[in-house]
């Protein structure tokens, strides 16, 4: 919806809402609703205008202004706000549920009295969130420790197994924030080894405690920006091309691709940017036969040369040589 | 929306809230400011017809509950008011935490269309008095639901309306055509499903929201579908795509240091020829000869025959699909450039 399709639900939103804040100031009020302290007093003036039919002094709303607050003299009936529409309803009680179902999230009883709340008051409209549910997976244990740790500001010590390079690691973490993404839950924190601001899946922690010293990310640690995805792929990372028969479209379902085209023979071509090529290799052994890498060359090489050789220590019926 | 036509809308609900009686359109059209005839005739009174249907449609389309009857036997036509009940949100009251959740349950959706439902709801929380903070920090939810699929698919499980879709199974990358009754959709580790009543299959099945390519159609009329008392939606995606029990077992030899995620999901037994001795259980023999043949000769398998000849057939696969490169690995893009 554009600007402008919101301004009727915020019109009729207004007067019920200064009903219950009298003397508030505009500019709360702009930043309640999202909008400019501009755009308030425009919505204000044109309220000021309505009222019930007659229209005479005494039909019209109300409003009288004391510099930047401003208070409701008459409603003209306009005292409550509207129900919630059912995709209000929905969007809002689903969204409790999932909060509701993290384990060891701090509030969670308040995020239970909070869902009973709101499915009162939005009555009918909130059937049809029983249609849509949302499972989040997370790792108790874990959680609460994460949580400990953010809550007392403290540095943690971790015992990481990272999927991308197939290896487990002991590493000391500054922690700043819990994410909740797509089901998963993560930790963001400054990692002192690698010396950068990483995302921790909660269920490849294998091991977890809270140190004794404080949390200390760098001031210029930033906070990664969501918007476009877990994972953004750097334009100078090497470009990977492989072609994709039946058997391993899954592929281009599961890892974020920069292309994606359907070829004449069946096959799909992806393009995926990686920093390091190593689980491709894997990735490629594991599809058997489903997967031809057309780039980079050396990968080519990589995957016919790891093939040829675990094939021969199989042949020779034994262990290979070291 | 023009500030003449929001202003007229506003005095119309006001009117309309402040009557128990139906007004016929001609009282409305009298009473509200911006319905006066700019002439009198028919033309006036058409224009102002056309007006007051699309204002109807506006209202209806907010949530405003319109509605239209008659006072007694002896009115001519239909009236309209807004019943006070039916039009106001119910009193609520939250504790500081509870408006601290309902903040952060606001942030949760990505998609536009969810995350602008969430925030209207916020809006109207906000109008019945309930202040609401910026969410507790340090925790930061998400839920995507950008699948094409998404919206049909809630938009008919809300309907009750059957559906048809092409669908890719993942092996099969032609769409196969399937007609549903949907009963709901579900986020499961972070992907979306609809769940329902396959027609043509006569059973329940699941299906993965990013494999339905093309448009979803709707397979019937609305209001049909019954969803079965007790159904458990997150149980029957969760039974579908959970594998099956583990029966058996493997023995594999590891090179020291690697296959991290192998060792995780095993048991190290012990050491052997300057190999780890790794058990692991299985249900699913491809899937595992798949996990072990990415490690080349990190992993090898000592047992079962079976699992062997699944790596063994794998591997030999692969070598076949690429192509081998001229004299040593270097491989020139021109080579690279042509089909099988």
């Amino acid at each position: 919806m554009s600007g402008s399709g919101d301004r009727l639900p915020r019109l009729l939103a207004l007067v019920p809402y200064l009903l219950a804040r009298p003397g508030v100031y505009l500019r709360d009020v702009a930043a309640d609703f999202g909008v400019s302290e501009q755009q308030v007093r425009r919505d204000l003036e044109l309220l000021w205008m309505c009222g019930l039919p007659g229209h005479g002094p005494g039909d019209l709303i109300d409003l009288s202004f004391d510099g930047e607050t401003v208070v409701v003299g008459y409603d003209a009936g306009m005292s409550r706000p509207l129900r919630l529409t059912s995709d209000e309803a929905l969007s809002l009680v689903v969204a409790l549920r999932t909060l509701a179902e993290v384990p060891g999230l701090a509030g969670r009883d308040a995020v239970e009295r909070a869902l009973a709340k709101v499915e009162s008051a939005a009555g009918d409209a909130a059937q049809a969130a029983g249609s849509i549910a949302v499972r989040v997976e997370a790792r108790e244990q874990t959680l609460a420790i994460v949580q400990q740790a953010l809550g007392e500001g403290r540095a943690l010590h971790l015992r990481y197994y990272s999927a991308s390079r197939d290896e487990s690691a002991e590493r000391d973490v500054d922690p700043m924030r819990l994410l909740l993404v797509d089901g998963r839950s993560y930790l963001e924190a400054w990692c002192r080894h690698a010396e950068g601001t990483r995302l921790f899946r909660l269920d490849r922690i294998d091991e977890v405690r809270v140190l004794a010293e404080p949390a200390q990310p760098p001031p210029d640690a930033a906070p990664r920006d969501l918007t476009a995805g877990l994972y953004q792929p750097a334009p100078e990372h090497p470009e990977v091309i492989l072609r994709l028969a039946a058997a391993g479209r899954w592929v281009a379902d599961y890892y974020p691709c920069e292309k994606v085209r359907e070829l004449d023979d069946g096959r799909l071509e992806i393009t995926l940017r990686v920093a390091d090529t190593d689980w491709v290799r894997r990735l490629v052994l594991r599809l058997g036969g489903a997967a031809e890498v057309l780039a980079p060359p050396s990968l080519v090489g990589e995957v016919r040369a790891e093939a040829a050789e675990a094939l021969a220590a199989y042949a020779f019926g034994g262990e290979p040589a070291e | 929306m023009s500030s003449r036509r929001a202003e007229r809308l506003v005095n119309l609900v006001i009117c309309l809230l402040s009557t128990r009686q139906f007004l016929p359109a001609n009282r409305i059209r009298q009473a509200v400011p911006g319905y006066e005839p700019a002439g009198a005739g028919d033309r006036a009174d058409e224009a102002f017809k056309r007006m007051f249907e699309r204002d109807k449609a506006e209202l209806r389309e907010l949530g405003v509950p319109l509605e239209t009857g008659r006072n007694s036997v002896f009115d001519a036509e239909d009236g309209y008011r807004i019943g006070r009940r039916d039009y106001e949100l119910p009193e609520i009251a939250l504790a500081p935490d509870e408006a601290a959740a309902v903040g952060l349950a606001a942030r949760l959706w990505q998609s536009a269309q969810m995350a602008e439902a969430a925030n209207g709801a916020l809006l109207k929380l906000r109008a019945a008095g309930v202040d609401l903070e910026p969410g507790a920090p340090g925790i930061e939810p998400r839920v995507d639901a950008t699948d094409p699929a998404f919206q049909p698919c809630l938009d008919a499980v809300r309907a009750r309306q059957a559906i048809s879709f092409d669908y890719r199974k993942s092996a099969d990358p032609t769409g196969q055509r399937r007609e549903i009754e949907p009963w709901g959709v579900v986020s499961w580790r972070g992907r979306w499903y609809v769940v329902g009543h396959d027609r043509a299959r006569a059973a329940v099945r699941c299906f993965r929201m990013s494999r339905i390519a093309g448009p979803v159609r709707p397979a019937g009329p609305a209001n049909e579908v019954v969803r079965p008392d007790g159904t458990n939606l997150v149980e029957i995606v969760a039974g579908t795509v959970r594998a099956e029990p583990n029966r058996r077992t493997a023995r594999l030899t590891v090179r020291p240091d690697t296959a991290a995620g192998l060792r995780r999901a095993g048991r190290v037994l012990g050491a052997e020829l300057g190999r780890d001795v790794v058990e692991i259980d299985y249900s699913d023999v491809d899937w595992l000869a798949g996990w072990v043949a990415g490690f080349g000769t990190a992993v090898l398998v000592s047992e079962p025959a079976e699992l062997r000849a699944a790596v063994v057939h794998r591997l030999t696969s692969v070598l076949r699909e690429q192509r081998a490169p001229a004299g040593d690995d270097v491989v020139g893009p021109t080579q690279l450039g042509g089909t099988r």
